[in-house]
Formats: structure tokens, sequence, C-alpha cells
């Protein structure tokens, strides 16, 4: 009855099935995930919130394809993201993810333009186009006049513009923000959160967002809180308020 | 794709442009050291080969006696030879382009207020053609000069310069020791021997002029002998052996008490030992790029440590690791290529600067420049690889964490 109702309608955009995460082995092991569920549907704007050690991050990492769960299935457009190799992983993040971190990780000493054609390039675009798609992004976050100035040269705001401009440049399915606003005061704060209200609004891009402050988690239109490794809480804004 | 690469890694490497330089300061020192050694000691080579064909190649010397330890070694003294064997030879053994019966004596020569030591030189006119030696001005000696033993000179050009300051000294009369000589003819410079004797410090007289007039002696000090051009020395050198035997009445259980020295034997033996210290200095400098390469690999991975947040960045960006891998082996190899360019440039530099000192010629030889460049591009793989491999096998959640 379930296949023939994944045949007839389009997968979830993601879809997690009893996902499970231990580290280490015997005595030594340290459960991080007990049994995960949930699906997000594209174009949700989605808070990941939870005190560290709650298993949020770990699930991040599996969300982001950068890790894979010990247990359950992790479904990507109906895909098994557990079955892929590393490189086949890393594929699916060039065409289908965009992250953002708290610390930004921009390349030094490289200017905002080159930073935001980065994924670009791994893409195999062409120069022009790329310049242009990178200008485009840099417009898109308000950065216009400062595409030749390195991270150095840019305040954390702008920094995390320029990551973000990074990050849609691909138009990425997906994006995932790792406490995206963590290293910045609350007047820049809600700027960065202003422009991922924007490219989820706009742009239609699914937004994972991990944060602690409940003032961020606030703009997006789902919470889920993890605690011990387990969702304690799944809410829409709505119902919230 | 790789374009791209190599022009991200010309960035990564001017932005640490310090770093970088002194990364590949072993590179650049090593193939600077393997230009500089092999252009000098190719150079050797060539000016051995030089000076050696300027004596008189297909040229082989006969002289009584034989020489122990090589050439300058002890001789025993014995029969000395006279013009009679120079003779003969002409005579007997056919391929030979002319045969010069060589003595000479230490002599004074003086002109007006000149005065100047050099050598006296009696033989004939084969003699230039022995040593393929032209006349700068004059004549040579004529028959008749030759035969009756006239007091006649040819000056070889430091003679010449020393004592005629440049002027024109054909005609003049010169003396050496008390007899008094007409100059007819002037040699051209012939510069240094390899063994480094100046060649041009001699007058020519006629043998015969030598042995009555200043050493009182019919003796022959040498007889030097040119094979005709394509002639093989060996089959020469055979049959001076055997006539000179036959002419001295050796037994056959008896050793020559003679020798025949053949110039092509000596350019071998040269060249052969500037060839193989050619060769060690190469090894030694070959070694230093090995160390210079071990120098890349070194920095190579504190790079790859440095920029663990980097490598985490690209592989969530969506770098395969074959990309990531393709990166730092590109830099390295890159960064090895610069340092090979500029050791060229260095090495070649201090080559033109070491050939004008040593006074030896600057032989380019593109072969060992093509060489050291591919060498300082494969000492990039080599030494790249382990260290680009380390970083594309980073784990992309343990590298973002990375401080």
């Amino acid at each position: 009855m379930s296949s023939a109702r994944a045949t007839s309608s389009p997968p979830p955009l993601i879809e997690l099935q009893g996902v499970t995460k231990v580290y280490g082995h015997g005595q030594a092991a340290m459960v991080a995930l007990h049994g995960i569920d949930f699906r997000i549907g594209r174009g949700e704007f989605v808070a990941v919130m939870g005190p560290s050690g709650s298993g949020k991050s770990t699930c991040m990492n599996i969300l982001g394809c950068l890790d894979t769960p010990t247990g359950g299935r992790f479904l990507f457009e109906g895909v098994d993201v557990g079955r892929l190799t590393r490189d086949q992983r890393a594929l699916l993040r060039r065409h289908y993810l965009g992250f953002v971190f708290q610390g930004f990780n921009l390349l030094n000493r490289t200017s905002a333009l080159e930073n935001v054609e980065l994924p670009l390039i791994y893409r195999g675009i062409p120069a022009r186009p790329r310049h242009h798609a990178a200008r485009r992004a840099l417009a898109a976050v308000g950065l216009s006049d400062w595409e030749r100035h390195s991270p150095g040269e840019l305040s954390g705001g702008q920094q995390q513009r320029v990551a973000i401009a990074r990050a849609i440049v691909t138009r990425p399915a997906v994006l995932l923000a790792d406490e995206p606003t963590g290293n910045l005061d609350s007047a820049r704060s809600v700027e960065i959160m202003e422009l991922l209200t924007a490219f989820n609004r706009d742009q239609d891009i699914t937004i994972l967002m991990v944060t602690h402050d409940p003032e961020m988690a606030a703009y997006a239109g789902r919470q889920i809180h993890f605690r011990d490794g387990r969702i304690l809480a799944d809410a829409d804004g709505k119902e919230r308020q | 794709m790789l374009w791209e690469t190599i022009l991200l890694s010309l960035r990564a490497i001017r932005r640490n442009a310090l770093r970088s330089s002194l990364t590949v300061l072993g590179i650049v020192i090593g193939v600077a050291a393997v230009i500089t050694l092999v252009t000098l000691g190719s150079g050797a080579t060539a000016k051995v080969t030089a000076d050696i064909a300027a004596m008189g190649s297909n040229m082989l010397q006969v002289r009584p006696g034989q020489v122990f330890g090589g050439p300058g070694g002890a001789r025993l003294s014995t029969v000395p030879f006279e013009s009679a064997d120079a003779v003969a030879i002409a005579r007997e053994i056919p391929g030979l382009r002319a045969v010069a019966p060589v003595s000479s004596r230490s002599a004074q020569a003086i002109y007006g207020n000149s005065n100047w030591a050099t050598t006296a030189t009696g033989s004939t006119n084969a003699y230039l053609e022995v040593r393929d030696w032209p006349l700068a001005m004059g004549r040579p000696f004529t028959d008749g000069e030759v035969r009756a033993g006239q007091a006649v000179c040819i000056l070889g050009h430091t003679v010449h310069r020393e004592l005629f300051s440049g002027d024109d000294p054909l005609g003049a009369t010169i003396r050496l020791g008390k007899i008094a000589f007409k100059v007819v003819g002037v040699l051209a410079a012939k510069g240094l021997s390899s063994f480094g004797t100046d060649q041009d410090d001699v007058v020519l007289i006629p043998l015969r002029t030598l042995q009555r007039r200043i050493t009182g002696r019919t003796d022959v000090g040498t007889i030097m002998v040119s094979a005709a051009d394509g002639d093989s020395t060996a089959k020469v050198q055979a049959d001076l052996t055997r006539l000179m035997r036959e002419r001295r009445r050796i037994g056959l259980d008896q050793e020559d008490d003679f020798t025949v020295r053949d110039m092509q034997e000596i350019v071998a033996t040269l060249t052969g030992t500037t060839r193989v210290l050619t060769a060690l200095l190469g090894a030694v400098a070959a070694v230093s790029l090995l160390v210079g390469g071990i120098g890349i690999m070194n920095i190579m991975l504190v790079s790859v440590t440095e920029r663990t947040r980097e490598i985490g960045t690209r592989l969530a960006i969506g770098a395969l690791e074959r990309d990531v891998l393709l990166q730092f082996m590109v830099e390295a190899v890159v960064l090895a290529s610069l340092g090979g360019l500029c050791g060229i440039a260095l090495g070649l530099a201090g080559a033109a600067l070491g050939t004008r000192l040593l006074d030896v010629p600057f032989v380019f030889s593109p072969g060992i420049v093509a060489a050291a460049f591919l060498f300082s591009g494969a000492v990039g793989v080599i030494f790249g690889f382990f260290p680009a491999r380390q970083a594309a096998r980073l784990d992309p959640i343990e590298a973002l964490r990375h401080e």
C-alpha cells in the first residue's frame, strides 16, 4: 500500500525513518540519536533547536550528507543517502545543498566574488556565466560594492552575507545553516534572518537552521526541539502561538 | 577545471609569497647547482677537447725512451732519434699527412733593447702541418733554408708581441743567444695548451740550424706524425711501433725503448675524466634536489594542517576527494616547477659567471635544463602526493570543526 502511494505522489524532499547514530564501539559506544523520524517538505523553513549534546548537530550532519546514519534511513528525494559513497554524497551536496556556517568559513585573502564563485567552479560553470551568477548573488545580499574585498576587509555581518551568497549562488534545493547568527550582534542577526527569510520565500529554497536563540527560531515556520538524542517537540509556528 | 586549479594554486602561492619562496628554496638551489655544475663540466670538457684539437688532432708523437706514470712521468734514457728516423717514417709508412722531427732548447731572444726568454724549436715546415698551425704573416721556410740550416726564424705570437710590441718584424734580425736570425714569418696565435703552457712562446727555426748552431748535436727529441684525415691512428701507431723496433733493432723478447703517443687517446682519457667528474657533480646536486623535495612535502603538510577548515569548506560545498587531491598536487607541482624555473635562471647565471672565472667556454645544454625542469616537476608530484592525499581524505565534519 505504502509503495503504491510512493509511486503515485512525489516523495518528500527529506524523510528520516528511525535514524540512529552511534559513535564508538562496545562499552565506549555513545548513542547520539535514538531513532529520529520526521519529514521536511519543499519550501519549509525549519529551526532545529536544543542544548549542546542533544543530537541536533549530529542530525544536521546527516541532513547535510556529511555523515551517514548508523541505523534507519535518510531519504533525500526518495534516495537513500546512507547507501551512497563518499563521492556520491559530495556530488549530492554540490548539486542540491548550500551551507552557511557559524564561523563563515570564507577563504582568506580571496575576494568576496571569488568566494562566491567557488561552488560554481566545482560545478564546472565557465568563467563568464560564473562571474555573472556570483555578481547577482552578491547583489542579492546587498554587497555589490564589496566584490573585490577579501574577508579580512569585511565586517562579520558582511562576511556572513558573502557566505549566504556563496550558499545560494547555485540555487540549492536545501540551505543548511549552522548557527548562522552565532557570531553576530542582534542588529546584524536580524539582517541575516531577513535575508534567509527572503530567499526561503522568493526563491523557494528550503532552509534548515540550527540555533540556540528563540528570537531567531521565531523566523522559521517550524521548530524541531532535540533533547538527549530524541525529538522533544516538532511544532509549526502557528501551533506555538 | 585543470586550468582553474592551476590559477587557483598560483593564487594560493602568491597569497603566501614568503613561505612559498622559502619552501622552494631547496629546489631552486638544487636545480641551480645541477645546471651550474653540469654546464661548467661540459665547458671544461669542451675546452680540453678544443685545446687538444689545437695541438693537432690526428697527431701521434714518437719519443725515445719509455714513459712511466703517464705524461710527464720518468723517462729511461736511451738512444735518441735522428733526422734519418723521420725520413724513414715518411718513406715507409703509408697514410701519413706529414712527419716532423722536432727538437727544442730554451733560448734568450733579443731584439734591440727587448729581451725575452723563450724556446727555440727546430723542425721543418712539416711541423706547421702536423700542428695545424697557420702563419699570421710572412712565409714558411724554403727547402734551401731547411737543408742548409740557415739562420732564419718564424716567431710565435707571444715572442712577436714581446720583442716587437706589434711592429712588423718581417726582415728584421733578432738574436737567439749569440746567433743572429732573420725573421721570415709570424705564427698565428694558438693560446694556452691544456696543460697551461703558452704555446705561442716559441721561435721556430730549421732543425739543422738548431742542431748545428745551438745544441751542437744531431739528436731529434720528438718525431711528430700526422695521420691523413680519416685514417685510423691505431693502424699508424702499430706501423710506427713496428718500424721503430726494426730500425732500433729491438729483439722479440725486449720492451720498446721508445713511446708512441696517440693524441686521440689522450683526448679520450681527458674527456672521459671530465665526464665522470661532471656526472659526479650532477649526482651531488641531484641529492640536494631530493632534499628540496622533502622540504616541499614538509611545508605542504603544514599547509594542509593550516588549511583544514578551508578543505572542510570545500568538501562541504561539493568538492570530490579527487578535486582536493588535484588542488594540492597541482599546488605542489606548480610550486616545484616555479622553483625549477628560478633555479634554471640562477644556474645559468652562475654558469655564465663560473665559465668566465674559469676561462672555459659556456656550453648551453638544453637537455640538462629540460631534465632539471622535469625533475623538479616530478619532485612536486612525488612529494606533493602524500600531503595531498592527507588533505583529500579529511573527514569534512572534523575539518570544519578544526580550529
